[in-house]
């Protein structure tokens, strides 16, 4: 088949990465560069389909086991109004991973697979979900920090080269920031109770803040693959990019609490325009990353039980569609 | 591990108001039509986004081949006379 040429647009610039690949490779990266969305049965190259497969996996795992650091304060929300936010917040994370798995099965992997892979301990989540919900102005925090920190993750993905996630993400985006909102508007409530209440916001902002930080993923220049997935347009900003844009976001709206994020060196820097901020502790991100968080083990042992206690479930629903549709069959016959 | 035993695919359609199309918004995972409908519902219409939903399973969809597409298309591509813009009229001719 022959390329398809647009006029109106500049010969793509061969760099050596494209003349070393294919024909179809080219056209790939010619559609990337124009801004076309590749969609699931279009052509492409088996490493972005692995990439996106490794992404889009861990991004739904992580809304999964995202409710369940929530979950815990269900039962003890301090009043019915947010209670019922709480319950509509996590089912929220639900539909986000439903949509997000979705989205990966289109590149060829199946739910099951997937599961498997995040039970198994091969998937990989965001490291923030192994961190504890000690107080309920945990629940402010995460909505305010965590959710935050998603959303600057997540805006840009509204633009990925591949359809399916795009789409996806401009859903979860819309969604997303109601739980932004309410986790700040726990905090802001807080912060204007009694010194125990004013206590207990600071304690969980200085638990949390760090961990936010680091959901951003290592510093650019440990992050080898940053350069490829910009290429492809998976990405379209850098690790450090994004984090210096949510600490200068955060930095700005701690005044509206009152309170103060707990790092002595977080001071707005005139000749660049931004927040500068202490350094980050990536014994801690690496330690958490690779099991040994405060609620690694928690975490994934309370998923794997949801889903065996599911199974009975699932087989119930099965066999009823089965009979079901027997049913149906006899009628016709 | 144990598994879904293949629950089938099926794609979600929503009309988001009455008189509008209904639209693909996603797919999701049921073990009969019944049960699509439901999850349809809980996935993808949290904010009333829908006045209506269709499901179809995903097996029974049959869809043009992207690598094909060009030549597939193609016999649209040399017929712009189909367009209103084709025809040139003069300025003075009004409502048309």
């Amino acid at each position: 088949m022959p390329t398809a040429t647009n006029p109106n647009k500049q010969p793509v610039i061969q760099d050596p990465a494209c003349q070393a690949g294919s024909d179809a490779e080219l056209r790939f990266q010619q559609k990337v560069d124009n801004d076309l969305k590749i969609e699931p049965r279009d052509w492409m190259p088996e490493k972005y389909r692995q990439t996106l497969i490794r992404q889009i996996s861990q991004h739904a795992h992580s809304e999964i086991v995202g409710m369940l650091p929530e979950g815990n304060w269900i039962t003890r929300a301090p009043s019915l109004r947010r209670k019922a936010t709480l319950i509509a917040k996590v089912q929220d994370e639900a539909g986000h991973g439903l949509y997000l798995y979705s989205a990966a099965e289109t590149l060829g992997i199946s739910r099951d697979e997937m599961i498997d892979q995040l039970h198994s301990g091969r998937a990989k989540y965001s490291s923030i979900f192994n961190y504890p919900t000690l107080t309920w102005a945990d629940i402010g925090a995460i909505g305010w920090l965590v959710d935050g920190a998603a959303i600057m993750n997540q805006v840009p993905i509204c633009r990925c080269s591949y359809g399916p996630y795009a789409r996806a993400m401009v859903r979860i985006c819309k969604e997303e920031s109601f739980h932004q909102r309410q986790g700040f508007e726990i905090l802001l409530t807080l912060s204007k109770g009694t010194e125990a209440q004013k206590r207990m916001c600071q304690d969980a902002i200085n638990r949390w803040w760090w961990p936010s930080v680091m959901m951003f993923g290592p510093h650019d220049e440990a992050s080898p693959h940053t350069a490829q997935s910009m290429k492809w347009k998976i990405k379209r900003f850098s690790n450090d990019e994004l984090r210096q844009r949510f600490v200068d976001m955060c930095a700005q709206q701690v005044k509206v609490l009152c309170m103060e994020l707990p790092d002595p060196e977080l001071r707005y820097n005139p000749s660049r325009g931004h927040y500068d901020f202490g350094p980050i502790d990536w014994q801690e991100f690496h330690q958490v990353i690779n099991g040994n968080g405060p609620c690694n083990r928690e975490r994934l042992s309370a998923r794997i039980r949801a889903h065996q206690e599911g199974q009975w479930v699932r087989e119930a629903a099965t066999a009823h569609a089965a009979k079901q549709a027997a049913k149906l069959e006899k009628q016709v016959a | 591990m144990t598994n879904q035993q293949n629950w089938p695919l099926w794609e979600v359609f929503i009309r988001s108001k009455q008189g509008l199309d209904h639209k693909h918004v996603g797919s999701l995972h049921a073990a009969d039509a019944g049960m699509a409908m439901e999850n349809a519902r809980d996935v993808y219409t949290r904010r009333q986004e829908g006045v209506s939903i269709w499901v179809v399973e995903s097996a029974h969809i049959h869809a043009s081949n992207p690598e094909e597409a060009e030549s597939f298309f193609d016999p649209a591509n040399d017929k712009v006379y189909r367009h209103p813009t084709f025809y040139n009229l003069p300025d003075s001719l009004k409502n048309m």
